[in-house]
């Protein structure tokens, strides 16, 4: 390989580290209007009375929008394939507010300080409803959060709306009671996940501006900018093809940014006013009023026979979805294929959830996306069960690991494993970290234990039968070259990854191509990056994309040499015949090409969908300090091994992983989104909202096994999101090694430490 | 009001508001490695230099600048191009969103004390908050920083 597995710079690494102009807010006109939003103060009202005369009157107060003046087509904002499995539960402005946080007006003017001077002058008169502020009560309670006769799904999701269900999935596969009958262990547990928060650095933020054409222009801090452009037209009521969505570099998104947010305003204020506008949220509003992961409450049982094959998984959940159904779906199903497969000697499996409307903000898309959440209570449950049967925890599970070949309950029909060296990862996991030499649990002093936990991971590689990627990759005039894609890079470095890809199917060095990305004006159709689809299925319509340039290529050196192209060969560079009589680089053709009655312009497209949804693996064994005089638990060293498939850039998926690891470390044990009780959220800025700093973690050490994924490209899976699921579980597993303490809610601060030390 | 500021060794009349953070100020004048990432001083984002030391210019008044040197990280290109490629030879720069206020911080810290140990330059860094890279390679550019600076 000439390309791919070399750790490259990220190719935008300049740019972003010399404080260039980059990022959304870089680019905002200097006439833009600024854009404020006035909030609710209540969890579930309506508004009964909206009176902006004496705001109107703050001087550079350009307008005011409320309910009255939006359109009224319903939509929703999560970033998926249409049509979205997410119900249309939303409007620009609603005369509902739903959390407290939700939209009631947009105040438009010259500048931030005058906006900021109005919105206190506007007067709102509501009717306050008794809000559902738990989800466990959440179905038929007396409020109905979205009683309008217009909410709409593309197609049946189990969605009961009067009953406040947004949505609701089941899938059972053999006989779940007479299953457990027949095993001699049943462990039983409820595991409780929280809702978190993304918390991408840069926040929410979006401008737009009218073109030439008088089209409508969004630049937009987003992972995808296609289904925005989607979003936003049926929204306006225009057609996708007057409005033009870029992304510049954003500061990250880890999912929270793959549903719109601070797009639809300045798109409804630019619209309306054809001058540019733009909003940027504070960290309050990022914090407050966007989606989060879902909060899930589970009820698990796993049983086994004594010969230690696990027979029955049944996991049931409630699911907090919010104040709209976005994701609410998928991030539930999702997390079915990528947790039960693991252990697929199974005679019965159950994975239930519903998924309901509370008055919190609402739920979407957080890296893992379900897996994560699913994953929590199986890997706790099967260490549970491993010491109930007083086995290795990592031996019960190398004996009801899914093989090559296999397929599993929760597959699809006909669906197998196709790669992954998931005994050879666990081997080296146990390596790293010297498991089979070291005690589980060991005393470090008298007030601190210390301990050893494992857990293992599936993700997918993209979506499949439903996303696909469209790639352009053009030679330019001068020999070089340059590729279009519609994903996105949010910092992972899926442009450099790309380019890798790309030059390596062509030959040519890294310098000559050149990825432009995220444009909807210039690129072909991506859905964006998410789904941990980018490196995998952009990826493999990069290399389609290129041979079928390559072979272009070859065709125009054959005419203009007078050869037959079979019997040239090609760097990326130049082409030589073998007996080196002629020879000739691109240079020298791309001029011919580009001029003339013989000029053909050469590029080369392919999309690519994909009919599997290979699932990386992960391994991750924890080792933490825990401190019994206070319940704090102290990571002390993480262990990680991934198989990936093949390695694009050795660099970016360590620095993946151990980015992924961390955050799962956050999850683990600091962050967790809470609301008083009258549904305000306690958590909204970085001080009540723990994010781990580089104190907080310990360190991670990483190594990777690549199988080879045989329906892609070169053989790569992903590595984006598998990488956060094991830290939750593999934390759990270690504090229960170290102490005996079992939590099991999430995140396991001190408090619940010290409880679980206290009643075991 | 107007005052007088001087930025990267130059000096200027500016325009401010009197409630004006040195943040939204230096981003005016079109220092845009200075970002804002939480605004109640938690992460670090906005660091620059008064007088050689690491401050949070989200939560310094532009009036108080007065008679002070502010720096940013165009104002210590060489340095900072050097750190960069350290980081990005890592992956480390990964949405490089947080990243510049971070080089603000260990180039402060390569200055004062140029042999820190791994714990001290965690301590030090602490409040630059990063949500992408898990912190592990801003160690490893960091180290290779430090090793190769010459004083």
């Amino acid at each position: 390989m000439k390309h791919l597995g070399k750790s490259y710079k990220k190719t935008d690494s300049t740019t972003i580290l010399s404080g260039k102009a980059a990022y959304t807010e870089d680019f905002i006109p200097s006439n833009a209007l600024c854009i404020k939003v006035l909030r609710s103060p209540h969890a579930f009202a309506k508004i009964v009375d909206i009176n902006i005369e004496a705001a109107l009157k703050v001087p550079g107060v350009e307008a005011i929008y409320t309910y009255k003046d939006v359109p009224q087509t319903r939509f929703t904002l999560a970033g998926q394939s249409y049509p979205e499995p997410s119900a249309y539960d939303m409007l620009i402005l609603d005369q509902v507010v739903r959390y407290v946080g939700d939209e009631v007006a947009l105040v438009v003017a010259v500048d931030e300080r005058s906006a900021l001077k109005a919105m206190p002058l506007i007067k709102v008169k509501y009717e306050v409803y008794e809000p559902v502020l738990d989800m466990h009560t959440a179905i038929d309670h007396p409020s109905i959060i979205h009683a309008e006769d217009d909410l709409h799904y593309n197609f049946p999701v189990g969605g009961d709306p009067k009953r406040n269900i947004a949505c609701s999935y089941s899938h059972v596969v053999g006989d779940l009671e007479a299953e457990l009958a027949k095993c001699d262990y049943v462990v039983e547990e409820s595991y409780f996940d929280q809702a978190t928060l993304q918390s991408a650095m840069e926040t929410f933020r979006t401008f737009a501006t009218i073109d030439q054409f008088n089209r409508l222009v969004i630049t937009s801090s987003t992972q995808v900018p296609f289904h925005i452009r989607r979003h936003v037209a049926r929204a306006l009521g225009i057609s996708a093809a007057q409005i033009r969505v870029i992304k510049p570099r954003i500061g990250g998104g880890f999912g929270s940014k793959q549903t719109g947010c601070t797009e639809m305003f300045p798109a409804f204020v630019t619209w309306k006013l054809k001058k540019p506008s733009y909003i940027v949220y504070d960290r309050h509003e990022a914090n407050n009023c966007s989606t989060s992961r879902h909060a899930r409450d589970w009820k698990i049982r796993v049983g086994a026979t004594k010969d230690g094959i696990i027979q029955v998984i049944d996991m049931v959940a409630v699911s907090d979805a919010g104040a709209h159904g976005s994701h609410a779906l998928t991030t539930f199903t999702a997390g079915e294929h990528k947790s039960l497969p693991l252990y697929n000697k199974t005679k019965a499996i159950r994975y239930e959830s519903n998924v309901v409307y509370t008055n919190h903000m609402p739920g979407g898309a957080f890296r893992g996306y379900g897996a994560t959440e699913a994953l929590w209570p199986l890997e706790c449950a099967i260490t549970k069960l491993a010491h109930t049967m007083g086995v290795d925890e990592i031996e019960l599970r190398l004996k009801n690991l899914i093989g090559v070949g296999e397929t599993a309950q929760s597959f699809h029909p006909g669906e197998v494993l196709a790669s992954g060296l998931l005994k050879e990862a666990i081997q080296k996991a146990k390596e790293m970290s010297n498991w089979d030499n070291r005690p589980k649990s060991w005393k470090i002093d008298d007030r601190h234990m210390g301990g050893l936990g494992v857990a293992l991971a599936f993700q997918g590689s993209g979506i499949a039968n439903i996303d696909s990627a469209s790639v352009e990759v053009r030679m330019l005039d001068d020999g070089t070259y340059m590729l279009f894609t519609g994903s996105t890079d949010m910092g992972q470095g899926s442009n450099t990854a790309l380019a890798q890809i790309a030059c390596e199917t062509l030959g040519c060095p890294m310098d000559m191509m050149v990825v432009y990305e995220a444009d909807t004006d210039v690129v072909p159709f991506d859905p964006g990056s998410y789904a941990s689809s980018t490196t995998y299925v952009t990826g493999t319509a990069t290399k389609l994309a290129c041979d079928e340039l390559k072979e272009k290529i070859l065709q125009e050196f054959g005419r203009i040499l007078e050869v037959d192209p079979s019997t040239l060969s090609f760097d990326g560079e130049k082409v030589w015949t073998e007996d080196g009589s002629k020879t000739m680089t691109t240079k020298e053709l791309a001029p011919k090409l580009v001029s003339g009655p013989k000029g053909h312009y050469l590029s080369g497209m392919a999309t690519w969908g994909s009919q599997t949804s290979p699932p990386p693996f992960m391994v991750g064994i924890a080792e933490v300090k825990v401190d019994l005089e206070t319940g704090k638990v102290t990571p002390e060293n993480y262990y990680a091994v991934v198989d990936c498939g093949t390695v694009v850039n050795r660099n970016l998926a360590t620095v993946q992983t151990e980015g992924g690891v961390v955050q799962g470390i956050g999850m683990a044990l600091y962050e967790e989104i809470r609301y008083s009780s009258r549904g305000v959220l306690e958590t909204n800025n970085f001080m009540h909202y723990k994010l781990p700093t580089r104190l907080d973690i310990g360190n991670i050490h990483v190594d990777f096994v690549e199988s080879y994924e045989p329906t892609g490209a070169y053989g790569i899976k992903s590595i984006g999101e598998v990488v956060i699921n094991t830290s939750c579980p593999a934390i759990q597993g270690a504090i229960l090694n170290a102490t005996g303490a079992e939590v099991t809610t999430l995140p396991m601060i001190p408090e619940r430490v010290y409880k679980a030390l206290q009643n075991k | 009001m107007e005052i007088m500021l001087q930025v990267n060794g130059v000096k200027r009349k500016v325009l401010i508001e009197t409630d004006e953070m040195l943040l939204e100020t230096l981003r005016n004048l079109g220092f845009y490695s200075v970002r804002c990432g939480c605004d109640t001083t938690n992460c670090g984002l906005c660091t620059v230099w008064v007088d050689g030391d690491p401050m949070l210019s989200c939560a310094y008044p532009t009036f108080r600048a007065v008679g002070h040197e502010i720096t940013t990280l165009e104002g210590v290109a060489e340095e900072a191009a050097h750190l960069a490629d350290c980081l990005a030879e890592e992956g480390a720069d990964q949405c490089g969103y947080c990243t510049t206020g971070m080089m603000m911080s260990a180039i402060a810290l390569s200055r004062k004390y140029p042999n820190a140990t791994d714990e001290e330059i965690k301590a030090y860094l602490n409040n630059n908050l990063c949500r992408c890279t898990g912190y592990e390679s801003h160690m490893r550019g960091i180290r290779k920083f430090l090793g190769g600076k010459t004083l």
